[in-house]
């Protein structure tokens, strides 16, 4: 992951959506999917209309569908469990090219895959339209616990030089001939982990002892204060709110 | 296994985000005892850490290769509030960053991966360093069996929190069996892996490990040239002792116990599916065993199964013994140490 | 005129036992550039933890512009000594390098455009100006050692005490630093193995081995004592003659 300024799925740009305070984008998503997974799994049109909301938003946000499309196989793994939901599943069954499945485990497997599917890609959405530090920001707004977002943002910080360090042990590793094939070699990637640790924490001592030396007393000053208007909330909030109108009739019909 | 949107139903979902804030406000409020005013930098470099080793391949065989979910190896090394934060974090991360893990299922990721592994591994932990004899390898094995446990642990969790709100009616037992079936597989990798690499920290900065702090060596003083045995600031031998008299009732109590419940999960030839009957989600695992699906296999071998996840019981009946019992004394004895030592931090 | 710095009778064991400095006595004076040399566990590192208050506990006395270091001043304190450590990666630990210079100042309580403009003229003064909104993490080692440097300069410091500074430098980021320390008008005392920057940058320099100053003087002087040098394992470059170079000048 990049740390700092981008990261894997953030796309720079000047979009709208780019320009939305965090804090409310991060509201946004969240809310979208509340409703997403409230929504009634039998109510087919309504995930249709879900996808037709974001794919509006990717296209205010200049997100080019490929990048989004690439980026929902993250959710590959679950697909499979999707798929073997109707084999598995109880109760009346169906005959569908000569195998016989669940009707249930069918609407299991598209109420997972369905609300799945748009939960990842309002994520992607929100990632590839929000620059980590914003995100950060947006997340402290919320009142999420100071002592949290410090964590977050230090683990941020950090996790490249930590899998930097990892990849030099390994490249350090490799050069003296060690190839990890099976179970034998655990001891040695663990030993690899283990200094890895004392690394990690060490490192988390001195950056300790410079904050200190630059009067930390515990909690950290504010630098930036993200705020944002009542238009850009109204903005920000038309998403879940369609998305509120379509559950809602969902519900209804 | 990030749990995704809608996996979950929404009620269940909501339930669990309460659990996880209220498990992080609490553990918030541990790390800082654990750390002090260190708790941010500390917790978040041990973050990263976790995050990076969970991208460190452990090659198994031929082509396949695992990897550390982290959460035992996170309690053990920095203690149980600290672990629970950091995980959380990486969780946390991971959702918004990576859109791994959905954003409504947070709460049940983080009950699931960040809470029960390392409550679950930290209690069985600390049972068995206060039982077995004073000594690294005692951590090591120590380590091992609490990795072990706290996968399935987080499987039976995810199971119960199915139950409770899962939103495809695949029966319970099919569901306990293939999470806890492919979990203790995971979790002999998990406690092969952490077992090794608390026992590389040990050997090099044994100080780093908090689940082996009671294995300091004697500080000395020189006074005038010579060696001197820093003072003890307490008597701490005889209440050790006495702790571990009763960490050691408890544990037995608790393998008597899980005995008892893999002898009766064994007794009846379908112990977890009766479970499932009685909650009434399961009635007819035995009819669709046999119905031709690609999976019957499961269904053919639910007895031998069913004498598996019977002895799984029991081991995961220790593990909630043990947390339950560790969580008061714990508590107890948090209270007694704050109340015999006014904290003092030394920058 | 109260010197930057007093140190007197400075002994310390750490709580293992191990004792590091067996009484310590310098002073220095403001706006001198001092270098304190010593082989590798000398006492280097723990002197300059007791610089602004880390650790403590030990005997003797450290006044920071006539302010004794203990509990009652240490805010003040950890304003007045800026401690650029060796590794710029654990100094800079925010996500930007507006952030990071910012976070001394802003934890003394500056807000808005005076804080601002106390970034912008840090920056400015280590010309990094204009990598201000990048992460620290994307510079490259000598431009991360010059913004931690700023994060220090940012909190307008009585005395900037450098570990190091030279560590992992390209020749050319060397010089680039050495031009930058040069130009402030601040007291400096640079901790270091690399006697060259040292002479280079530093007209006096203390010795500490053993955890004692084992000689304070003109760092050409000590530079050229060959059997001072050898008495505490200090070695000059393959060729390096003291002799040779112009030493370094005191105050423009």
């Amino acid at each position: 992951m990049g740390a700092g300024h981008t990261h894997r799925l953030y796309r720079h740009g000047h979009s709208p959506v780019h320009g939305l305070p965090p804090h409310t984008k991060l509201a946004a998503t969240f809310a979208f999917v509340v409703v997403v997974v409230s929504t009634p799994r039998e109510a087919m049109w309504a995930f249709g209309l879900y996808a037709v909301l974001l794919g509006a938003v990717a296209h205010v946000a200049r997100v080019p569908a490929g990048f989004l499309l690439k980026r929902l196989l993250i959710e590959v793994p679950f697909v499979a469990f999707a798929v073997l939901m109707p084999f598995v599943a109880e109760g009346e069954r169906v005959e569908v090219l000569g195998m016989s499945l669940s009707v249930g485990g069918l609407w299991g497997a598209w109420n997972v895959l369905a609300k799945g599917t748009l939960g990842v890609a309002a994520s992607v959405l929100l990632a590839a339209t929000t620059e980590l530090r914003e995100l950060l920001l947006g997340l402290q707004r919320l009142k999420l616990p100071p002592l949290l977002v410090q964590i977050a943002s230090f683990m941020i910080r950090y996790g490249d030089v930590i899998t930097d360090e990892m990849r030099r042990m390994r490249i350090a590793r490799e050069s003296r001939g060690f190839e990890a094939r099976g179970v034998r070699h655990w001891g040695v990637l663990a030993k690899s982990a283990g200094a890895l640790f004392i690394r990690s924490y060490e490192r988390g001592e001195r950056v300790h002892l410079a904050m200190v030396s630059r009067g930390y007393a515990g909690s950290m000053p504010v630098i930036d204060e993200v705020t944002a208007s009542r238009a850009q909330w109204s903005y920000a909030l038309a998403l879940p709110c369609a998305a509120l109108v379509v559950c809602l009739l969902g519900w209804a019909l | 296994m990030h749990v995704p949107d809608g996996f979950i139903n929404a009620p269940a979902s909501a339930a669990t985000g309460v659990v996880a804030a209220a498990a992080i406000a609490v553990s918030l409020r541990g790390a800082r005892r654990e750390l002090d005013e260190r708790t941010a930098p500390l917790a978040g470099l041990v973050a990263a850490f976790i995050f990076a080793v969970q991208m460190l391949n452990f090659p198994v065989a031929a082509g396949t290769s695992g990897h550390l979910l982290g959460g035992a190896l996170a309690a053990i090394l920095v203690g149980p509030f600290t672990g629970v934060l950091c995980v959380s974090v990486v969780l946390l991360m991971q959702g918004i960053l990576f859109a791994d893990g959905g954003l409504t299922a947070l709460g049940v990721n983080i009950t699931d991966m960040a809470i029960v592994t390392t409550v679950v591994a930290y209690a069985v932990f600390r049972g068995l360093v206060m039982v077995l004899p004073r000594g690294r390898r005692s951590v090591t094995v120590a380590s091992f069996v609490a990795a072990l446990l706290s996968v399935p642990a987080a499987a039976v969790a995810f199971t119960l929190l199915y139950a409770v709100g899962g939103t495809a009616d695949v029966s319970l037992g099919k569901v306990a069996t293939a999470m806890i079936g492919v979990h203790v597989l995971i979790g002999i990798g998990e406690a092969a892996i952490t077992a090794l690499t608390v026992g590389a920290v040990i050997a090099v900065r044994p100080d780093l490990v908090h689940g082996a702090r009671g294995l300091r060596q004697r500080l000395k003083l020189r006074v005038n040239g010579e060696l001197v045995d820093v003072p003890d600031a307490e008597p701490v031998p005889v209440a050790a002792r006495s702790h571990r008299t009763m960490w050691a009732v408890g544990l037995v109590t608790s393998l008597v116990l899980a005995g008892f419940v893999s002898f009766y999960a064994s007794t009846s030839p379908d112990g977890l599916e009766k479970v499932a009957a009685d909650h009434g989600i399961d009635k007819k695992t035995e009819q669709h065993a046999s119905s031709g699906s690609p999976l019957a296999d499961y269904g053919v071998k639910d007895v031998d199964d069913s004498r598996l996840s019977g002895g799984l019981a029991g081991v995961i009946g220790v593990g909630v013994t043990v947390v339950a019992g560790s969580g008061v004394f714990w508590a107890v004895r948090r209270r007694r140490t704050s109340d015999a030592s006014p904290v003092s931090t030394g920058v | 005129m109260t010197p930057s710095l007093e140190v007197a009778g400075l002994a310390f064991a750490y709580p293992d036992g191990h004792q590091a400095l067996f009484g310590v006595d310098f002073s220095i004076g403001r706006g001198e550039r001092v270098a304190l040399l010593g082989p590798n566990g000398a006492g280097k590192t723990t002197l300059v933890l007791h610089l602004n208050g880390i650790l403590s506990g030990g005997t003797g006395t450290v006044h920071v512009a006539g302010l004794p270091v203990g509990r009652q001043h240490m805010a003040e304190i950890r304003r007045k000594v800026g401690i650029v450590f060796q590794d710029p990666d654990d100094q800079l630990f925010m996500p930007s390098v507006r952030e990071d210079v910012a976070f001394g100042p802003a934890s003394a309580g500056l807000k808005g455009p005076e804080l601002e403009e106390r970034v912008d003229r840090a920056l400015a003064r280590v010309g990094m100006a204009e990598f201000k909104d990048r992460p620290p993490h994307h510079l490259s080692f000598g431009q991360r050692r010059r913004v931690a440097v700023a994060t220090v300069l940012a909190m307008e410091p009585e005395i900037l005490v450098l570990d190091e500074p030279s560590s992992n430098l390209d020749p050319a980021s060397r010089r680039e630093l050495a031009d930058i320390l040069r130009s402030l008008d601040v007291t400096v005392l640079m901790v270091t193995h690399d006697l060259p920057y040292a002479l280079e940058l530093c007209p006096r320099s203390l010795i500490l081995s053993d955890g004692t100053i084992a000689a304070d003087g003109k760092t050409a002087e000590l530079l050229a004592d060959d059997e001072l040098m050898r008495a505490h394992r200090l070695e000059l470059p393959f060729g390096f003659d003291p002799r040779s170079v112009p030493a370094a000048g005191g105050r423009p």
